[in-house]
């Protein structure tokens, strides 16, 4: 269908929040000049949502009215200033307006009709008073728990919106959720353009804030329930799921810290911005690898960060001394910066949240969580892995590089309990194999996406000078390793001398042999020329004999044919 | 903001139109609270018909019950918006019990006559059976 020029459906106007991450999720802001109903139950964050709204608006040179319905201002005020917000140093800048509403039924005494003017007046006077463009109501709806002519505040509330509206104001409405209904006393039904649910979810006792935005007319809006952490800068959104997968592919290579590891990975390490996965089991070195990457980002004066789940900042030092990495040094510089979480200290969404934070403060060009599996005891195989692939693409959105550590049990073969494998560029899975009474630990890839890379098992060998792969060795019997691989390796060279000395052996008496049959030819050579020479010799001697034999008899012929023609003559021949 | 003044009328004068002040004539008349002062203070905002009939009514209540012993300051937030915080207004009309404490506050154009005398604590004076005005 064409769209008609210049109609816009989401061309509504937004006001900037200024609430970390609620602005991608809104498109922009809230919409501008009109009010926003922000509904939760008690303790979901909606005063706060409340405050900053218009603290972040004082910041971005709008001032604000604070009307307050619950709180005092000195209570509000020092509730806050746990936050960050300094409400009298607004106040006194003219920047902010915080007025408290107090109502106490029991000295209220209702004779009549009446309206809200008085509200109206006080609102009026306390924008105009410093031209504020953000107005915030904490809670309305205390109205109607105080005063009891329904139908009257029904009309006034309606009156208090189109006032609101007038004023040009960009608001924020609190209100109590109901049991069935968004809010307990129907505001919504006045607030019709933007509506925002705050919650909290609890799984295995670990709570984890929520916000949903429920209704915005006139604009998209991601419609997922967005985890949020207040921490002592306020409000945090992870608009992670509206990410879309279209990150920058980098073709840059950085090194792994481990040269024989470099080496599998066709000579130059991992892939810049990749997401990397060390699986294994208990004491196969997966920290020592992640470790050695933190080492390899620090010594390129990148910065890196880690978030341990089992360790102590002060542990993870100590240990990895112990196999030649100094990370203190690159702590001191501040290219390295170590944090320990409890898995259970909030649930994994606030999990979320609290990485995303402090990856956002410290800009680190690698990453690395040591180790997820441990995020497994704050929920579901299903939401573990759905937080992950939140936080792995936002990792690559964000251009940084990634190297997660997975305890895999030792019954499970190449495939991690959370199944993320499907989200991971490079694995790696080290394994400990237990090979003629001692354990060995062994590293493969499992795959590495768009490189070439070994199909080869390595060796890890953890010495106090460092790490190194080394070749196992592979025979009839499988891989060896250890002190199996050494007995196996001279056992080999042993056999492999004895065959090399039968072989020379061998050829030694092949010359002989030849020498002496050699030796034997030219004798019996000898013997043929001289049996030759003789026979040919009797041959000769044969020859003349027996011409001389025949030459004797014709002469003697001839001396007996001359005698017998004389005796013819005597009577011819007898 | 129109402040009533402690100056006494003379009985029978023409009651001056809302918003202004009024003093009742001191006299005390009902027994108990003799020789309380009662200080009302009547929040509006303009003229509206609703501000006008609260004053009127507050006047006759107070005529009635606490003649000569209260004064009535009116004021307007239109002209004064700053002093609504003060006594916590919200609803217009207002009527803000200052003395005799406890503070009370009343909303409402004070028609309810039962519900004005509940909240200014006047039941324990109350005639069973009202005169009309």
């Amino acid at each position: 269908m064409a769209s008609t020029p210049g109609v816009n459906p989401a061309t509504v106007d937004k006001t900037p929040s200024g609430i970390s991450g609620l602005d991608q999720i809104t498109g922009g802001g809230l919409p501008k000049g009109r009010a926003t109903l922000v509904c939760g139950g008690p303790g979901s964050g909606k005063t706060i949502f409340a405050v900053e709204f218009l603290v972040r608006g004082a910041e971005l040179g709008e001032p604000g009215v604070f009307v307050t319905f619950e709180e005092s201002v000195a209570d509000l005020t020092r509730n806050v200033a746990s936050l960050g917000f300094d409400l009298e140093l607004l106040e006194k800048e003219q920047r902010l307006t915080v007025d408290y509403v107090h109502l106490d039924p029991s000295e209220i005494e209702e004779a009549g009709g009446y309206s809200l003017d008085g509200l109206f007046v006080r609102l009026e006077h306390a924008i105009k008073a410093i031209g504020a463009k953000r107005v915030a109501l904490d809670t309305l709806e205390v109205l109607f728990s105080s005063l009891k002519d329904s139908t009257t505040l029904r009309a006034e509330t309606h009156r208090l919106f189109r006032f609101l509206k007038d004023c040009g104001v960009t608001a924020v409405v609190t209100a109590e959720a109901g049991a069935h209904t968004l809010t307990r006393q129907g505001l919504e039904e006045y607030v019709s353009d933007c509506v925002v649910s705050l919650g909290q979810s609890v799984f295995d006792q670990s709570a984890t804030r929520f916000l949903r935005i429920v209704k915005y007319r006139g604009s998209p809006h991601g419609t997922n329930e967005y985890p949020f952490l207040i921490d002592d800068t306020g409000f945090s959104v992870v608009p992670a799921t509206s990410l879309q997968l279209d990150y920058d592919v980098s073709q840059e290579r950085v090194s792994t810290g481990i040269a024989g590891l470099d080496g599998m990975l066709g000579g130059q390490g991992y892939y810049r911005t990749s997401t990397i996965l060390v699986s294994g089991t208990a004491g196969s070195g997966k920290s020592i690898l992640a470790a050695h990457l933190a080492n390899a980002t620090c010594q390129r004066g990148e910065r890196c960060m880690v978030f341990a789940f089992e360790e102590s900042p002060a542990q993870i030092v100590r240990n990895m001394r112990s196999v030649g990495l100094d990370l203190t040094h690159w702590q001191d510089k501040g290219l390295l910066q170590l944090r320990a979480t409890r898995p259970s200290l909030y649930g994994l969404e606030m999990h979320l949240v609290a990485l995303h934070k402090a990856i956002a403060e410290f800009k680190p060009q690698a990453v690395i969580l040591d180790p997820i599996s441990s995020f497994m005891s704050s929920g579901t195989a299903h939401q573990v892995k759905a937080m992950l692939v939140r936080l792995f693409d936002w990792l690559k959105a964000q251009q940084i590089t990634a190297l997660v550590t997975c305890l895999s049990p030792s019954s499970a073969k190449e495939e991690t309990e959370i199944g993320v494998s499907s989200l991971i560029d490079t694995w790696i899975e080290m394994r400990d194999l237990e090979i003629a009474g001692e354990r060995n630990r062994t590293l493969y890839m499992l795959k590495s996406r768009g490189m070439r890379h070994s199909n080869q098992v390595r060796e890890l060998v953890i010495a106090d000078s460092g790490v190194t792969l080394a070749d196992v060795f592979y025979g009839p019997d499988g891989v060896l390793l250890g002190s199996a691989k050494l007995t196996e390796e001279r056992k080999r060279a042993r056999e492999e001398r004895a065959a090399w000395e039968d072989g020379v052996r061998a050829e030694r008496l092949l010359e002989l042999k030849r020498e002496t049959i050699e030796a034997q030819i030219t004798t019996l050579r000898a013997e043929l020329a001289a049996h030759e020479e003789e026979t040919l010799r009797r041959i000769r001697a044969g020859k003349e004999y027996a011409e001389a034999t025949r030459a004797d008899r014709d002469s003697m012929t001839k001396l007996r044919n001359d005698a017998g023609r004389l005796q013819s003559t005597n009577g011819g021949r007898a | 903001m129109t402040v009533a003044t402690g100056l006494p009328r003379p009985k029978g004068a023409p009651k001056p139109a809302p918003p202004s002040a009024i003093r009742s004539p001191s006299r005390p008349s009902k027994p108990g609270q003799a020789d309380e002062r009662w200080n009302l203070r009547l929040y509006v905002a303009g003229e509206t018909p609703k501000c006008v009939q609260a004053f009127q009514h507050l006047k006759e209540i107070c005529e009635e019950h606490l003649q000569g012993r209260y004064s009535i300051e009116v004021i307007d937030l239109l002209k004064n918006p700053t002093l609504a915080s003060g006594d916590q207004i919200i609803a217009i009309p207002t009527l803000v019990r200052q003395l005799p404490p406890p503070v009370k506050k009343i909303i409402g154009d004070l028609t309810n006559t039962e519900r004005v005398l509940v909240g200014l604590n006047l039941v324990a004076v109350v005639q069973p059976k009202r005169r009309a005005p």
